[in-house]
Order: structure tokens, then C-alpha cells, then sequence
């Protein structure tokens, strides 16, 4: 497939994406698009198809139409469209859940180990035999996942089952997780949804250390405060349909969105 | 309570018809003991329940069997006492209680190779004899047919069991739960049903006699020689699965499993292939059937499909179930206690089902977790981490 030299600099192109259930347009024609270590925002009322559209993404459901591009970082775009959620972390975006969903009777390092999987190819020989190429492998996925356990700040909580941890160390649990992933591209569903402020703040700084280290960032969050502040750019969705795209501060006096917000009579807007 | 046994059981326990001299004979003084038993049944079902609720204090305290597996100085001389234990006990029972450990044994390697689909993965499988049935018949048929000796049939009979597993698995893993459920126990009886119905192949419920018993070559054994060696090769076959499934529990393989059973979704989000960790459960599953199946066949001698009804699922499930799931010193323990158990009660044999059934019910109220339950492994790592972290 031939890459356009003004995407060059894209890590996600989503072109006209449709998906529908049954008669409800869960998802119309949106397009988006996320530029090497840009945070973008996506927010939208309730509903509005938000984590339907990271579902889409991440191929838990397939979308009915449109094209979805990964650019990895010097190579060439791939479709995603029809992939499995497996082969989709394979190529490098990784993501987080809404409703927590973490291994729950798993500890927390063994949370993360576990999203070591796809980088990482021990096959039921090398588990029995246990030889030194697995007995390396092992030790390197113990020490990445110490490591990415330490950068969120759960370290206290190495061997602690995950639904033993408080609320907000459990969010950060999840996006160690996907980071293990080795990902060059994070969807973050809510993250700080359920968080105090400064459990909110503490992942804000968590969020820029990521973009820092070359991750790029589609987030959907519905504290506006957060989303303002981190954003790039943010692109609003409602009903399915995109109203709006657009630096935090355009988005703020954009009418559409207000409305949107507000629940105002559309025909007035 | 107790007055309410004694009125619900008032017919049964006191009412006694004499047809003969056609008479009623009272028995109240039963009813008297119903209601007193009860009574102390009742306090003791209270007190056990306030325990219960009771308990969550205690919650940071070690249990005992991670103790004993956790730290060397008990694990040592635990586990080569078990070991003498088990070599020398031949010497000191009869040949009955020889073959009954024997049997024991072949449930303890079934119990783990199920606690691998079951306890590891989460894959409920209600058809696992099946695959204990392809071991056992393969053994005897291809002995019939080409004369295979027992050392060939065993790894022979744990592929061919993995290759049933993936048969079945291929179709059936994109179910989840009851429904998975539902196929494997048909796939139970459907393999249990060819084997009855298919009699050129399989001889049907006549079932195949004169299975020899595993022997070296240029050894010539007896009976009770022959028990022995089965003791012995037994002994070796469950360090072998212990050795194994200990390995793939704590391997990239085994976290994806526990990672698929605890939720679906996000572990394929996080880049695991669900069929293929779904089928690797299930063949490594079967393989652990097969090679006991083959084992069994020795055993016996004789096979026919009747050995292998649901029944022998279900209690190869209620072992994983009653021992821990995921645990393999509970599974152990379970297969353990279930088999064995049954054997010395023999004067309360008519009850069988009764106490079994009871005291699964009391497992799910008082320990659903199972006598010991699954102890996730805690991995200690201090030195690099901490100089990169700061």
C-alpha cells in the first residue's frame, strides 16, 4: 500500500469508519487521525460511541466499513481492519479498559508479565524444559516488568493480587499492562475515571512521561479538566458522528460541541 | 429445625408396617434421636458458618501448605519423606491395597492433567474420560492388532490423546463455559458410544481381554511382581506430571492460560492468541488422559467402554474441584482422599453416593476454593530495577 508523503508522519489514519448494530448507528463515517507523539483527546456525551470506536480499533468488533491504518514508526501502513485484538497488539497498539479489567487472582507483576506475551515466544517445549534460552527470556520479562511496575509507582505492590489494589493503582496496573506490550501507540478508555484529583494529577504526569517516551496517545476521558490540559488536539464525538476537531482551546468555544453537551435542541444550534 | 426433620421424617423413620401380622409398630424412640441429631447438627452447621464469616481477620497470616512448599527448610524433608513413604509401602500392605494406590495414582495424574484444563485455563470439560478411553484403546488395540509393547503405547497413547484434543478442540474452544461444558460431555459419550457400537473396531462392550502388562525385556515377572513394577512405573509417571505441570504453571504458557481464565477479552487485547493457548490447555490436557489410559489398560487387562462413562469425568472433575483448583498438592490430596476413601469405608458402602454427595455440598459452602487452594507465585526481584527506577 502506498503512503502518502503528508501521512508520513501519522501513526493511526481512520478513514470514514462505519460501524452499526442492528439499526443504531453506533458509528458513522469518522475519521481520525494520530501524529507521532501527539496526544488526542476524544470525548463525546455519554454514548456517544467513544469506547465502541476503540472497540473497532482494537478489533474486538470488526468495523462494517471504512479503513483503519497503523503506521509503525519507519515502515510502511498496515490495514487493520478484519485482524484479530491479538495480532493488533502484535503490530503495536495497545490499549486500556473502561470497566477495569485486569487478571484479577493474578498478582500485579504477574499482570504485566502477562502482557509480555506477543514480544516474547517460550512454546510448551521450552516451559518443560526449561533450557537457557528460556530461562534468559524469563528473566528479561521479570526485569522489564519490574521495571514498568516501578515507572507507574506500584512497586509496593509486586506480589499483590490485582483485586487486592486500591482503585486508582489498579488503572495504572492496566496501563503497565498495555505498555508491556511494547506499543508505539496507547488508547486509554477513562483512565481517571473513578480517580481523586490528585490520584488524577499524579496520572497526568504518568501520561506526559509516556508521550515523552515516544508513545503516541488517543485518550477518551470524560474529565474535561484533564483532557483540556493534556491534549493536542481533541476530536468530539456524538452520536456516532464527529462534530468537531480541533486544539483544546477551539473546542471549548466551539458552539456544536456545547450543544452537544448541553443537550440543546439541534435545529436551534 | 430439629422438631421440623422430626415431623418431615415421621412417616420414614417411625411408621412401620407389618403386612404379615398387619400391625403398625411406632418407633418413637427413633424419632427421638432424629431430633436430637439434628438438633447438634444444626449448632454445629451455625458455628461452622460463623466461622466462616468470621474468618477475613486472620487473612495476612501464611497458610500452612505454602509454608511447607515455599520454604526449603520444610520442603526438603516433607517431600523426601513422602517419597521414602511411598517406596517402602509396598512392602507393608497387601497386594489389594497395592492395586488401590495404583488406581489412586492413575486419578492423581488424571486430576493434574484435568487441573490443566480446568484449574489452569478455566475450560470446563465434562468429556475428559474420553480421552482416557483413546489412551486405554489404543494400547489394547494396537497390542492386538500389531503386537505393540507397553513402552511404545505410552507416549503413542499421550499423542494420540493430544491429537483427540486438538480434534475436538478445533471446533469446540470458540464456546465459552456451560456451552463448552455441554460439548465435551457429548463428546464423552459419543466416543464411549462408538466404542460400545462399533464392534469390528473395537469389539464393542465384550471390550478387549488379555492386555499383557508392562515388562522389561529378558525380565520374566509374576502377579504380584508385575503390581509392583506398575507401583513403581506409577511413582515415576507422578513426579514426571507434577515435574511437568509445575513447569508449564509457572511458564509464559501457563500465565496465559490463568490470564485467558480470569477474562477473555483482555488477555486477546494483550496479545494472546486465544485459540492457540485454548488448544495447547486442551491437548496438554488430553496427553496427561491418554498416557493413563494406556497405564490403565496394563492395569487391568481388560478393557470394555463401560470404564468409561461420565461418571469417571465427573469424578476426575470433583477431584480438581474438591482439591483446589489450579493447586497440585490439592489435586493430589483430592484424588487422594476420593479414591482411597471410598476403599477403606467399604462397611458404609450403600452410602457411597450419599456421604459423596454430602460432602461436596459441604466443600462449596465451607471452602469453595477446595481443600488447598491455588497460590499464585510472588517473584522477587530487587537489584537492577532499583538502580533504572530512580
Amino acid at each position: 500500500m502506498a503512503v502518502e508523503p503528508s501521512m508520513a508522519e501519522k501513526v493511526l489514519d481512520i478513514r470514514s469508519m462505519t460501524m452499526t448494530f442492528g439499526g443504531l448507528k453506533a458509528l458513522q463515517k469518522v475519521d481520525l487521525s494520530v501524529r507521532q507523539g501527539e496526544i488526542v483527546g476524544l470525548i463525546g456525551p455519554n454514548g456517544a460511541g467513544k469506547t465502541t470506536f476503540f472497540n473497532c480499533l482494537t478489533g474486538v468488533y470488526p468495523p462494517d466499513s471504512g479503513d483503519i491504518l497503523l503506521v509503525p514508526p519507519d515502515r510502511k501502513a498496515i490495514r487493520l481492519n478484519g485482524l484479530k485484538p491479538n495480532r493488533i497488539t502484535e503490530k503495536g497498539m495497545a490499549r486500556t479498559f473502561q470497566n477495569i479489567r485486569l487478571f484479577q487472582n493474578m498478582t500485579a507483576l504477574e499482570n504485566i508479565m502477562v502482557g509480555r506475551h506477543c514480544r516474547t515466544h517460550a512454546g510448551v517445549l521450552g516451559a518443560i524444559l526449561k533450557g537457557p534460552h528460556t530461562r534468559a527470556e524469563e528473566k528479561e520479562i521479570v526485569s522489564i516488568s519490574y521495571t514498568l511496575l516501578h515507572n507507574v509507582g506500584l512497586g509496593q505492590f509486586v506480589n499483590e493480587q490485582a483485586k487486592n489494589l486500591p482503585y486508582g493503582a489498579q488503572r495504572r496496573l492496566e496501563i503497565a499492562r498495555a505498555l508491556a506490550t511494547d506499543p508505539f501507540l496507547l488508547l486509554l478508555d477513562e483512565p481517571a475515571a473513578g480517580m481523586n484529583p490528585q490520584e488524577t494529577e499524579r496520572l497526568m504526569d504518568l501520561i506526559q512521561t509516556i508521550r515523552k517516551s515516544g508513545v503516541s496517545i488517543l485518550i477518551i476521558e470524560h474529565d474535561m479538566r484533564l483532557i483540556m490540559r493534556i491534549s493536542d488536539r481533541i476530536v468530539v464525538l456524538d452520536h456516532g458522528v464527529k462534530i468537531a476537531e480541533g486544539v483544546p482551546e477551539e473546542i471549548r468555544k466551539n458552539e456544536t460541541v456545547i450543544n452537544a453537551y448541553l443537550g440543546a435542541d439541534e435545529g436551534a444550534a | 429445625m430439629s422438631v421440623w426433620f422430626m415431623l418431615l421424617t415421621f412417616p420414614i423413620m417411625v411408621i412401620r408396617v407389618n403386612t404379615v401380622q398387619k400391625t403398625v409398630q411406632w418407633k418413637w424412640e427413633r424419632m427421638f434421636m432424629l431430633g436430637v441429631g439434628v438438633f447438634f447438627l444444626s449448632y454445629l452447621w451455625r458455628y461452622l458458618m460463623y466461622r466462616k464469616e468470621n474468618r477475613p481477620k486472620d487473612e495476612d497470616k501464611i497458610p500452612w501448605n505454602q509454608r511447607l512448599l515455599s520454604e526449603k527448610k520444610y520442603f526438603y524433608p516433607f517431600i523426601s519423606f513422602v517419597f521414602a513413604f511411598s517406596i517402602l509401602l509396598p512392602f507393608f500392605v497387601s497386594e489389594y491395597r497395592v492395586n488401590v494406590l495404583i488406581t489412586a495414582m492413575i486419578y492423581v495424574v488424571l486430576g493434574l492433567g484435568l487441573n490443566i484444563v480446568v484449574g489452569l485455563a478455566g475450560l470446563l470439560d465434562l468429556g475428559y474420560v474420553a480421552f482416557y478411553a483413546v489412551g486405554a484403546y489404543s494400547y489394547a488395540l494396537l497390542n492386538l492388532h500389531y503386537g505393540i509393547n507397553f513402552w511404545l503405547a505410552l507416549p503413542i497413547g499421550a499423542m494420540l490423546g493430544a491429537l483427540f484434543g486438538i480434534l475436538l478442540g478445533i471446533p469446540v474452544l470458540r464456546l465459552r463455559g456451560d456451552y463448552l461444558a455441554i460439548v465435551t460431555l457429548g463428546f464423552g459419550e459419543i466416543i464411549r458410544l462408538i466404542l460400545e457400537n462399533w464392534g469390528k473396531f473395537s469389539k464393542g462392550p465384550s471390550g478387549i481381554a488379555n492386555i499383557p502388562k508392562p515388562g522389561i525385556i529378558g525380565l520374566e515377572m509374576n502377579r504380584s511382581q508385575s503390581i509392583l513394577f506398575i507401583y513403581y512405573l506409577m511413582i515415576a509417571l507422578v513426579i514426571f506430571t507434577i515435574f511437568v505441570v509445575e513447569r508449564l504453571q509457572n511458564s509464559r504458557l501457563g500465565r496465559s492460560w490463568v490470564a485467558m481464565r480470569e477474562d477473555e477479552i483482555a488477555c486477546q487485547v494483550m496479545g494472546i492468541d486465544r485459540m492457540r493457548t485454548k488448544l495447547a490447555a486442551f491437548a496438554l490436557g488430553a496427553t496427561w488422559a491418554g498416557m493413563m489410559g494406556v497405564v490403565f489398560a496394563a492395569k487391568t487387562a481388560f478393557i470394555n467402554p463401560a470404564s468409561f462413562t461420565f461418571m469417571e469425568s465427573a469424578m476426575i472433575l470433583s477431584i480438581v474441584v474438591l482439591g483446589g483448583m489450579g493447586s497440585i498438592l490439592g489435586v493430589i490430596l483430592g484424588a487422594l482422599v476420593l479414591i482411597l476413601l471410598p476403599e477403606e469405608l467399604r462397611a458404609f458402602s450403600q452410602y457411597r453416593m450419599l456421604i459423596f454427595g454430602l460432602s461436596m455440598v459441604l466443600m462449596m459452602v465451607f471452602r469453595p476454593q477446595g481443600i488447598i487452594s491455588n497460590v499464585r507465585r510472588s517473584y522477587e526481584y530487587h537489584e537492577p530495577a532499583a538502580a533504572e527506577g530512580d
